[in-house]
């Protein structure tokens, strides 16, 4: 199998009048052809930036974006042109993310009249294709964005995102502001499309069970790190990571007969703005001690399970 | 769970209420016939999606409908032995943040940006009860530190606080005067779920402490299974399945129900495909005959769409009452 998306020691950081901002500090993973990256984490901790800087939409500080093998950390405008056809993004708020004055089929149309590829026939039967690919009625072609519900809203974002056949999209927490039974049906079509053209997502989100579902694989991101990454479904069997345990732990759970064992994390997040070396889960990390304050390094403690804490061994007892 | 007799262990019962919006002229039917009682000391979780009308229903209670377009059309809301829907707009004002406060969802606009928290909190206490202005501002500090807010910060303003420490401030003026009814609209939706977590546990805890009665906004079905006793399933209007949780949650028997729980990615499962309810919720200014939820439904038969469907007990759970023809043997 080959490699979609690989980034190395990848860094965002942001100037503030308070001093720079760690959005992402030094995050390194793959994703496979075909395959799910799901990031998690909790607001602020860079998930969204990661997602932004990979495709280009913000600049990287530091580190390095590879496409398919072609190191795309620096181009130039023409070339970013190119690749933005390969790299698509659907964002997480429907209802911002169109243009209240374009129908949604001018939404959907405008990449295929932008890239200057196609001749009007070809455009029109584009769209009509696209259209029916993400389910959306003939009936709403000349609506506007105000006149549909969220989950078509979305609908119309991912056709937007499809257009001229990416091979990678981030997906920005694309079923967030949707209702339960609208977020199954989106997460469905995301999926189905996902098997028709081969496409890699990676999945920004911060909704546990949504992305146990989708990803082949997680990361799990706190204040701009990296702490943990391993296939989805060994992660929901065991986190090394305290945070994660946490993380994992507090999702309510349906089951009503099941015993809950909450970890309870007390505190809130840190300022990510000139950040102490060192874990920056510490603070609020029942295990931490002295060492922790040192930079921790992501070590593979289980076959493809990786884990960023100088005590997951000795926690986890293996 | 709702009954003629009078018993003084219920709270608050609401009694067929039907509430509209008059938008454009045309009528938004948000609440249609809905009946319910709590318990002293017990959680009702009201579950349904966007537009279900369980906002509506929690600002009915509170009489805070926004007028002239809110209008409620039909019901008694018995608190105690009042219908508040009878009191005048001074003695509804006694009972509104004593008696009864609310939550609302987003914590960033519940609160007065150009006020201490300290003074807003304080405000409240000094309104409601004979308090001074120092004992209140005595009693707003205990009650900051109760959700977990240190002293030193009580005289802070909302924007130096963290969302979820802003939703804490919000418990915190809620439960000021120690209400006997408190009804949280969403109150973690905002909130990440490890702050979320720290919220519910405050809740729960606090509901033991004070024997507050409460009544659950969410459209999370697992926030419900983890604070509630009671559940109300609520769709366009109507309750279409209501009962105790363990019945609810093992016995789902309504085909909306059921949509919602297959519709939630299982975290102990592997299933590839979600299994999503079509459609879209019907348009409120022009409801469907019959069952609201019949043409999103897989077991639709000809009878669900003649007349209204009445909700009707099993025989065999004490509590379990559901609003559907097919699924009532």
């Amino acid at each position: 199998m080959s490699t979609m998306i690989e980034i190395q020691h990848l860094k965002k950081y942001f100037q503030t009048p308070r001093g720079m901002l760690h959005a992402v500090d030094d995050v390194s993973f793959k994703i496979e052809k075909g395959k799910t990256m799901g990031v998690v984490g909790e607001s602020g901790c860079g998930k969204s930036t990661l997602g932004r800087t990979i495709i280009h939409l913000l600049e990287s500080t530091d580190g390095k974006i590879f496409l398919e093998d072609e190191d795309i950390t620096h181009i130039d405008s023409t070339k970013l042109h190119a690749v933005r056809e390969k790299m698509q993004i659907i964002f997480q708020d429907p209802y911002s993310s169109l243009n209240p004055r374009f129908t949604i089929r001018q939404t959907i149309k405008e990449p295929l009249i932008l890239t200057k590829r196609f001749s009007k026939t070809e455009i029109e039967e584009q769209t009509d294709r696209l259209m029916e690919m993400v389910g959306i009625e003939k009936r709403l072609y000349h609506a506007y964005p105000h006149e549909l519900d969220g989950g078509r809203r979305q609908r119309v974002g991912i056709g937007r995102a499809l257009a001229l056949s990416p091979k990678f999209i981030v997906c920005d927490e694309p079923v967030s502001s949707l209702d339960v039974s609208i977020q199954a049906q989106v997460l469905n079509l995301l999926m189905d499309l996902q098997e028709q053209v081969g496409l890699t997502y990676m999945f920004v989100t911060h909704n546990l069970s949504v992305v146990r579902h989708i990803s082949d694989d997680i990361c799990v991101m706190y204040l701009g790190q990296l702490v943990e990454t391993s296939p989805s479904k060994e992660l929901f069997r065991i986190q090394l990571h305290p945070y994660s345990k946490a993380l994992l732990s507090a999702i309510p759970s349906i089951d009503i007969h099941k015993p809950k064992n909450r970890i309870i994390i007390k505190g809130e997040l840190v300022s990510p703005i000139e950040p102490q070396p060192g874990c920056r889960f510490a603070s609020r990390c029942q295990y931490a001690i002295e060492q922790c304050k040192e930079p921790q390094k992501l070590e593979e403690l289980l076959p493809n399970h990786f884990v960023s804490c100088c005590r997951a061994r000795e926690i986890n007892k293996l | 769970m709702h009954e003629k007799l009078k018993d003084n262990r219920i709270l608050l019962s609401i009694e067929d209420l039907f509430v509209e919006y008059t938008l454009d002229k045309k009528i938004v039917h948000a609440v249609n016939g809905i009946s319910f009682s709590l318990e002293k000391g017990k959680t009702l979780g009201l579950v349904g999606e966007t537009g279900a009308g369980k906002t509506t229903i929690a600002k009915s209670i509170m009489r805070i409908l926004p007028e002239p377009q809110g209008q409620i059309r039909k019901g008694k809301i018995m608190f105690h032995d009042t219908d508040v829907l009878s009191l005048s707009d001074t003695q509804m004002r006694s009972i509104r943040g004593e008696k009864i406060a609310m939550i609302f969802q987003d914590p960033m606009t519940s609160l007065n940006p150009v006020m201490r928290i300290s003074n807003q909190i304080a405000e409240m206490i000094t309104l409601h009860t004979d308090y001074n202005k120092a004992q209140s501002r005595k009693r707003a500090i205990e009650m900051l530190q109760l959700v977990g807010i240190s002293a030193d910060r009580a005289d802070e303003y909302p924007h130096q606080f963290s969302g979820g420490m802003k939703q804490r401030v919000v418990i915190a003026m809620a439960l000021a005067c120690r209400p006997e009814l408190l009804l949280a609209d969403e109150p973690t939706t905002a909130l990440d779920v490890t702050i979320q977590a720290q919220v519910i546990e405050l809740i729960n805890n606090l509901k033991q402490q004070y024997n507050t009665s409460l009544i659950m906004i969410t459209h999370d079905l697992g926030i419900v299974s983890e604070v509630c006793d009671d559940v109300a399933v609520i769709y366009a209007g109507q309750i279409v399945e209501c009962g105790k949780k363990e019945e609810i949650f093992d016995h789902p028997a309504h085909p909306y129900t059921r949509g919602l729980f297959e519709s939630l990615p299982d975290l102990s499962k592997d299933v590839k495909r979600l299994n999503p309810i079509r459609g879209l919720p019907p348009d409120p200014t022009n409801l469907p005959i019959g069952c609201k939820f019949a043409p999103r439904c897989p077991y639709v038969e000809p009878a669900c769409t003649q007349t209204e469907i009445q909700m009707a007990k099993f025989a065999q759970r004490e509590h379990h009452l559901c609003r559907c023809r097919v699924f009532i043997d």
